[in-house]
């Protein structure tokens, strides 16, 4: 089964979701605000964003529990208007696994097929196979009461596989374990969705878990889509500030638009000087500003007389060790807000005292251009 | 500390030995039930030891032979009219307990799943008739049922009837109509704390799984109001059984129960032996009869699987 389909990963260029100007309106108030996303099939995608983004919402009227007050979804090229959640190719791990108690864990795996008549062997082979693919094998008795956290969203997860739908639904499925758990369950739900090679869509307010496991992520803020992009492309290359803040630290620093053209902008800051970075696909010139960002991780402190291409000096004022980092708070004589650096601690990064002189090397590429 | 300690060993461990005992949870407890647990010792388990006892002995004219003797209960189970009674005593309880479950799970389900905001409104209008006594809702019942009753004038006005029924009062069924209705309440309750218990993500689980609405509510809300329906049918079933005002008063000749027989015994017929030998086969019966009804109704359950 593995070998099988490892071989044949089925992302495609086909599409398996369409969400077409979608909006959810409850009175005055906008959950959804004509969102637009067309979701490739075999794709693991996740839907990032701060709660009440919307991203909830969107999910629930993908299964069928809600409905858009305007706009269209298909699944598969079939229009999903007006068919109910019971009849959608469409299946659903709920933030609270929804383990039926009154039944033990096969019980709970097969309930959806049951309604197939499937004869009993058929059944129980695909019910073994579903707990073999979430690792549950020999727990088939175990009654629901008796599951730890982990087996409940294992259950979960084979509940709905065992249907073989054509889009698996995902609601914050991690958000109930703890921080181990959590990153184990990541790392097992990715290879799970690369064995199977369904369509996984992912909720999420947790932009690591959305990184570690997505092939594309749309980042959502109050009812509105702000980027479609692969993790690499929305960490590196946020379109706004909003996004470049939800998605982990990020120095931003004042600049003037000095040269605009098809694909490079030219800019003017007072730290960094004049650099040239490449324009954002959606950038959208808002007056002569603009903003410049940097991660914190692509500052390097420069020692001793080590010297680089790319570099800005200043003082350290603060200091705070994180086991593995340290994280360095950097004025820089110019810049209004001191910088934020994290260095690996392999050089001794944890023994600068503060208020000691500092060099910082970066990479140009490094530098996003974002509109104000 | 340890000063005055040392000072009053006497006073210390008395202390010691005290406060354990006040402040452990089981002696608490029972503090806090006493005034409860005496009140019902008085009024109901020593009244029930009393029933026990003549239950053995035998009534002669006007004193009672306290020689032990199972005469009483030979009477009790082999008399043609008290074993009649009986069974149509459980009859009418069993009825009354399956219809009135039966018609108070839709309002329970509609209060909890559609009641919206309105829930406590809801709850509070069903429990208006409890504002009037039960001798009146009994007696508006007559009204309703009679001869010359709403329903007859109302079904002869129709033209579905040409003359009145006297089929409607004074036989089992008025007994099983006026019961029913009096004890809604009681099984609305119960159902609906069960149904406000059903967590609602696990109806839309069912869904997701390919349910409709009836299969989701037959394998997953109905298994687990299981609860509420048991105790919704043991609060009615066994008052019911035992039931005497409303027999006596919409009952008629064919609707006499249990109740009013052993009734008769401890009054006119003065024979409290054999009144009490009837008290304590019909506890006995309705204590089986309530195990059997859990047991059935858990069997159900499981078999919905």
């Amino acid at each position: 089964m593995l070998e099988r389909v490892q071989s044949e990963r089925m992302q495609s260029d086909r599409t398996m979701i369409d969400i077409r100007d979608v909006t959810r309106s409850y009175g005055s108030f906008k959950a959804l605000d004509n969102a637009s996303l067309a979701i490739r099939e075999g794709e693991f995608f996740s839907l990032l964003g701060p709660s009440g983004c919307g991203k909830t919402t969107l999910l629930r009227m993908i299964a069928g529990f809600d409905t858009p007050t305007s706009g269209s979804i298909a699944v598969d090229g079939q229009p999903m208007d007006g068919i109910p959640a019971n009849r959608r190719p469409t299946n659903m791990v709920f933030q609270s696994y929804a383990i039926f108690p009154h039944l033990n864990v096969e019980q709970n795996v097969a309930y959806g097929l049951k309604r197939l008549k499937l004869d009993a062997g058929e059944e129980k082979r695909r019910v073994e196979e579903a707990l073999a693919q979430v690792s549950l094998t020999g727990l088939g008795k175990r009654r629901a009461t008796e599951l730890s956290g982990g087996q409940r969203q294992r259950v979960a997860l084979a509940r709905a596989l065992v249907m073989r739908p054509k889009v698996l639904l995902l609601d914050e499925p991690l958000s109930a374990l703890d921080k181990k758990l959590r990153e184990q369950m990541q790392v097992e739900l990715r290879r799970l969705q690369q064995a199977v090679g369904i369509t996984f869509v992912l909720v999420t307010h947790d932009q690591y878990e959305a990184l570690a496991m997505s092939d594309r992520i749309a980042v959502m803020f109050g009812g509105r889509i702000a980027q479609v992009a692969s993790p690499k492309e929305i960490y590196q290359r946020p379109v706004n500030r909003q996004v470049a803040d939800f998605l982990g630290g990020m120095n931003f620093v004042k600049a003037e638009i000095v040269e605009e053209n098809g694909a490079s902008l030219v800019l003017d800051t007072l730290g960094f000087g004049r650099v040239r970075t490449d324009k954002p696909k959606a950038f959208m010139r808002n007056g002569g500003a603009a903003t410049l960002g940097i991660r914190p991780e692509r500052l390097r402190v420069l020692w001793d007389n080590a010297s680089a291409k790319f570099e800005v000096a200043g003082k350290v004022v603060e200091r705070h060790y994180f086991g593995e980092i340290t994280h360095l708070i950097v004025e820089i004589p110019g810049l209004e807000k001191p910088l934020s650096v994290t260095e690996t601690n392999d050089f001794g990064a944890d023994d600068i005292p503060v208020g000691a002189p500092i060099r910082l090397a970066y990479d140009p590429e490094a530098l996003v251009a974002m509109a104000d | 500390m340890t000063v005055a300690a040392e000072g009053s060993p006497p006073l210390r461990m008395a202390g010691a030995r005290r406060n354990p005992l006040l402040q452990s949870e089981a002696v608490q407890g029972f503090a806090l039930i006493s005034p409860t647990f005496v009140y019902a010792l008085i009024l109901l388990v020593l009244p029930i030891l009393v029933v026990i006892a003549h239950s053995f002995w035998t009534q002669n004219y006007l004193t009672i032979d306290h020689t032990f003797t199972l005469e009483n209960y030979r009477i009790a189970l082999t008399e043609p009219i008290y074993r009649d009674l009986l069974w149509r005593s459980l009859y009418i309880s069993l009825t009354v307990s399956l219809l009135t479950v039966l018609l108070a799970y839709p309002i329970a389900y509609f209060i909890s799943f559609h009641g919206g905001r309105h829930k406590s409104l809801w709850l509070f209008l069903i429990t208006i008739p409890f504002w009037t006594s039960y001798l009146l809702r009994v007696m508006s019942w007559k009204v309703i049922l009679g001869y010359n009753g709403v329903l007859n004038s109302g079904l002869m006005g129709l033209g579905i009837i040409s003359e009145p029924s006297d089929a409607l009062l004074y036989n089992s069924t008025a007994v099983i109509i006026t019961l029913t209705h009096a004890w809604a309440t009681f099984a609305i309750l119960p159902i609906f704390v069960s149904l406000e218990k059903v967590d609602r993500t696990l109806v839309e689980a069912a869904t997701d799984l390919g349910d409709g609405p009836l299969r989701s509510f037959l394998r997953v809300t109905l298994p687990l109001s299981v609860p509420g329906v048991i105790s919704a049918a043991l609060i009615v079933m066994i008052p019911t059984v035992g039931d005497y005002v409303t027999p006596k008063l919409v009952g008629g000749k064919d609707g006499v129960m249990i109740a009013n027989a052993i009734q008769a015994q401890f009054g006119k017929a003065s024979n409290w032996p054999l009144g009490a030998a009837l008290s304590v086969t019909t506890m006995i019966i309705v204590s089986l009869m309530a195990g059997a009804t859990v047991l059935v109704i858990r069997a159900l359950q499981r078999l919905a699987r």
